[in-house]
């Protein structure tokens, strides 16, 4: 009878934005399964599609390709068994709290005094009872988020759908609002027959779900499914709970690939173009004189984020941008230093810069602008002629932001300047245009 | 200070200057005005006026009058825009249609079918009914195009988060319009109906008095009446006049605008408390009142309740983007041939009648156009040479913003046309007055605009650029040229689009006039247009009108949207 308990089913999703060669997919080839009874964490960096995703199961978006089935029906328009718990609250800063409420409630057709006592019962459930008349903006960020919560529920959802419903609250919020879901879930007191959610957060994936389905992005596919066994309430300082996290770290992190798969190919060329991760230079240089620090000049990847005091979002992009430079080399959820990072980390400012330049000409997409640069009447050219090409693969704005990075690190090796009034690129030898 | 700069912004979408979609809604235009001066052509020739009364008793039935027309005509502009706007967002089809025809009409100088519309309505219509109707008409052509561009932003910047609750928890058409929508659109609606009013009055006092040769269309209104008085030399009734037109406009600022966008403050997105928060004492005083409570919660909750359950009881079917049907299609693609083909056909017909007006005509419109837009250019530079100054004091310094703002704001809200009956009681008599006095009506019209936008931009001057001006020593006319002037700069060209707009609609009324029984001229083509009114030279009148409105959207688009362009891109202070 397992067929019987699947709720919901992706078949070859997959969704593109744009028309034509402007293109850009944001999911690929993605299946999967969420049966009765599951709390399923879809984890991944941002920009790997995973809102796109939930939007997609709530009927939101309809997928480019591929079938959405609920209850085994090809899903059409707005799933009418689901809700969504927004990141951003997505209350009526014009209506009360209570009002907030009422208003799913009001869209059912459902009469005022029956609403009216459904809204204030789940207000008091979830812990606002005294504050039905005051105004979202009166409210801190998790007691907001409650009412998003409390609305959600109003509606009796058969699925319930989170977007990082717990980003944007400070921590100790955050957690106390974390238990009281896990409460509300185990006890059975909502009809809500499974949970998806979306987050960024290893450890709370770990903490909440049952299963946690790894993302990868460009495009954004599913990388690995992680399944979650240990029982609840569950310890986050206990050992298996580490060794839980540890394992998705790996699964997130991935392994360094070959060069040439890590490299990519330059735009135009055939085969995906390698994006530069958005980290900062000075970001990389701290990471390097850490390990160098460590013993045997590696360290977990968990562990890492926590010395840095950095969000594991934030850390990726930059232990990224070590394995791009061959600086750091990541391997079983830990990041090593290599050879040459350990010279860079040692080394004076003029021998770093000399060291990221010759590791720099052979990411493909600064060899591409070098290359460009170099065949350039005068050696320079406009910034627009970059970001035009770089469109065919990107977004606008990420093409905008892959200039940055690698105006950043042309800058940083000396390869490459740029002119911020006149928007032209050029080579270091050639002057810089008046 | 970004509210500020809302306030007066004008609709600019992006895009090519000029484009196909505007050759199209300009031919449109010109066939409806060639239908209307047809129509026209069976308009009576003698129109007897109504005696207007100068009693101080006619004065309170007057001023009921022309606030009653206003009304209507500002309800059935809000109507309008509410329905076109959402029909504009939503439908992909409309909107290719309805922007580009938006952008065209907000350009246009109304006061210019004034004329056409007057005599095709009383062609059709008893005279009263016909004056009414053109009123009401002329005043909704000044209200609707703000009010639907604040509707149809709004609706496009929905953020996304709050569209995608009203979609998953499947919110009707009417509850999306009543919880989301209007919400969040009401706080730019209630600005730009303060704008329509203020517009609106202006249109209003031209159309009460407007008289050519015999015929007289004149309503019984404040408009007449200050007319009257005027040409009676009767300077009691006159002052009387303008102190009811004046405690009519301060009283419903008072107690209707200001404690609306008091009470509009509730529809601000931000999460926290705005800096500067709209203020005023009828709503405070109405908040504390137990009535009010009383009123709401004994009638506008429940009718607000059965409304939302009459009209949105059921949850919304999503829109499933369905298979165009085939026979809808081809049903469209008829329609749109069929509108193709009477267009063409009435730009024949139109053309045709172009034809028959003679050269020495046509030599008369090039004429009056040029000393026109002379007319126009004088005055606004005039108006921004006093403007600029006073503006930048009045932003830069707080204290004489205290003083003086108050004071601008009455003189402001005075209707430039309910003035010039004094304009012209006091400056007929001297040699070139008409001159004078139509220059001074353009100005009067237009300066307010050049001057709000400059102290907008002005207030909006970083202080750490003015405090580094000062370090530097920079005073006189080298801080005016590094810091004030590049200051204002996008501001003033907001300021000046709309000022010569209305330098352009003021010209109608200013060139020619029939004052105390005789008629006063000056060399223009508002007055080409009005004397072809006189004596029933229909073609002339067409071609007149067209003119005018080619030249001003031309201008427009080529000159001062290019120039807002160049204004955004180089001199953002952001």
């Amino acid at each position: 009878m397992a067929e019987n308990n699947v709720l919901m089913e992706l078949r070859n999703v997959r969704q593109v934005y744009g028309k034509g060669p402007r293109s850009i997919v944001a999911v690929e080839g993605i299946n999967l399964v969420v049966r009765r009874g599951e709390f399923v964490a879809l984890l991944g960096p941002s920009g790997c599609g995973k809102s796109t995703l939930l939007r997609i199961i709530a009927g939101l978006n309809a997928p480019t390709e591929g079938e959405v089935l609920y209850r085994g029906r090809p899903l059409r328009g707005v799933n009418p068994y689901a809700t969504i718990v927004f990141q951003t609250f997505a209350l009526f800063p014009w209506l009360t709290v209570i009002e907030n409420v009422e208003v799913a409630l009001k869209a059912r057709g459902i009469p005022l005094p029956e609403r009216r006592e459904r809204a204030l019962s789940l207000l008091d459930r979830v812990g606002l009872d005294g504050f039905e008349n005051a105004y979202p903006r009166e409210l801190s960020g998790g007691m907001r988020q409650k009412v998003g919560f409390a609305r959600a529920m109003a509606v009796e959802p058969e699925l319930l759908c989170l977007d990082e419903p717990f980003s944007a609250l400070d921590v100790l919020s955050a957690d106390a609002l974390r238990g009281e879901l896990l409460e509300l879930w185990t006890s059975g007191q909502i009809p809500t027959q499974a949970i998806i959610l979306v987050t960024h957060n290893i450890e709370e994936a770990v903490f909440l779900a049952d299963r946690i389905v790894v993302m990868d992005t460009r495009p954004g596919r599913i990388a690995a499914e992680v399944p979650v066994t240990l029982a609840h309430p569950r310890q986050r300082k206990g050992e298996e709970f580490l060794a839980m996290v540890d394992r998705v770290y790996a699964a997130v992190a991935g392994e360094t690939q070959a060069p040439a798969i890590e490299l990519g190919s330059a735009p135009g060329e055939p085969g995906k173009t390698r994006a530069l991760p958005l980290a900062p230079i000075s970001a990389l240089a701290g990471l390097l004189e850490h390990l160098d620090e460590e013993r045997g000049n590696r360290e977990d990847l968990y562990r890492l984020a926590d010395d840095l005091r950095m969000e594991i979002d934030d850390l990726l992009p930059v232990v990224e941008a070590g394995e791009i430079l061959d600086f750091v080399h990541v391997d079983q959820g830990d990041v090593c230093l290599t050879p040459l990072g350990e010279t860079f980390a040692e080394a004076s400012i003029l021998a770093r810069k000399e060291i990221f330049a010759s590791r720099s000409r052979r990411v493909p997409l600064i060899r591409w602008i070098l290359k460009g640069l170099r065949s350039a009447p005068e050696h320079r050219l406009p910034r627009d002629f970059f970001q035009d090409i770089l469109e065919w693969e990107f977004t606008p704005e990420e093409a905008e932001q892959q200039i940055d990075q690698a105006i950043a690190w042309g800058r940083y090796g000396e390869l490459f300047g740029y002119d911020d009034d006149s928007e032209m690129l050029y080579l270091e030898m050639a002057e810089a245009p008046k | 200070m970004a509210r500020a700069r809302r306030r007066f912004a004008p609709f600019l979408p992006p895009g090519p200057l000029f484009d196909v979609g505007d050759v199209a809604v300009l031919l449109a235009v010109g066939v409806i005005l060639y239908v209307g001066v047809r129509i026209a052509t069976g308009a009576p020739l003698v129109v007897a006026g109504p005696a207007i009364r100068l009693e101080v008793r006619a004065l309170p039935g007057y001023a009921l009058l022309s606030t009653g027309r206003m009304l209507a005509a500002y309800l059935l502009s809000l109507t309008f825009s509410l329905v076109y706007a959402r029909m504009a967002a939503y439908r992909r089809v409309a909107r290719q249609v309805l922007i580009p025809l938006l952008d065209v009409l907000q350009s246009v100088p109304i006061l210019s079918f004034l004329p056409v519309v007057l005599l095709s309505f009383s062609t059709l219509l008893p005279r009263e009914v016909a004056a009414e109707l053109s009123a009401i008409v002329l005043i909704f052509t000044s209200q609707a195009w703000n009010l639907t561009f604040s509707f149809y932003q709004a609706l496009e910047t929905i953020p996304s988060d709050l569209d995608e609750v009203s979609r998953t928890f499947r919110f009707s058409s009417w509850l999306r319009f009543r919880a989301l929508e209007l919400p969040f659109a009401a706080q730019g609606l209630i600005w730009n109906s303060v704008m329509s009013w203020a517009g609106g009055w202006f249109f209003l006092m031209a159309a009460e008095v407007f008289v050519v040769g015999g015929r007289d269309f004149r309503l019984p209104g404040l408009g007449a009446y200050l007319q009257a008085a005027a040409q009676a030399g009767d300077t009691r009734a006159l002052l009387l006049g303008l102190g009811t037109l004046v405690a009519i406009i301060v009283l419903l600022d008072q107690l209707v605008w200001r404690p609306l966008l008091a009470w509009g403050e509730r529809f601000q997105l931000e999460m926290v408390e705005s800096q500067e928060p709209a203020t005023s004492w009828f709503y405070n005083l109405l908040q504390r009142s137990r009535l009010l409570d009383r009123f709401v919660a004994g009638v506008t909750r429940p009718v607000g309740e059965w409304l939302d359950l009459r009209l949105g009881g059921r949850p919304a079917v999503d829109r499933v983007p369905a298979p165009a049907s085939r026979f809808r299609r081809w049903v469209g693609i008829l329609l749109a041939l069929l509108l193709a083909g009477a267009l063409l056909y009435g730009l024949a017909r139109a053309i045709g009648w172009l034809l028959t007006v003679p050269p020495a005509a046509w030599g008369a419109i090039g004429l009056g156009l040029l000393a026109t837009l002379l007319r126009v250019t004088v005055a606004v530079g005039l108006a921004t040479l006093w403007t600029v100054p006073v503006g930048i004091l009045i932003g830069t310094r707080p204290r004489v913003a205290a003083v003086l703002q108050p004071l601008v704001q009455i003189l402001a809200s005075v209707p430039a046309t309910a003035l010039f009956p004094v304009f012209l009681l006091l400056l007929l008599r001297l040699p070139g007055g008409m001159q004078l006095g139509a220059l001074l009506l353009m100005m009067t019209g237009t300066q307010w605009y050049i001057l709000f936008n400059t102290i907008a931009g002005a207030s909006a001057i970083p202080q750490d650029l003015e405090f580094t001006t000062r370090l530097l020593g920079l005073q006189g006319w080298r801080r005016w040229r590094t810091l004030l002037l590049p200051g204002i700069f996008p501001y003033l060209i907001t300021g000046l689009i709309t000022a010569s707009g209305g330098a352009w609609n003021a010209s109608i009324v200013a060139e020619y006039v029939e004052f105390g029984g005789h008629t006063h001229s000056v060399l223009g083509l508002g007055a080409v247009i009005a004397q072809s009114t006189a004596a029933g030279d229909y073609p002339l009148l067409l071609a007149a009108t067209l003119t005018m409105i080619l030249t001003v959207v031309l201008v427009n688009r080529f000159f001062w949207r290019r120039l807002y362009r160049r204004a955004e891109e180089q001199y953002r202070l952001q």
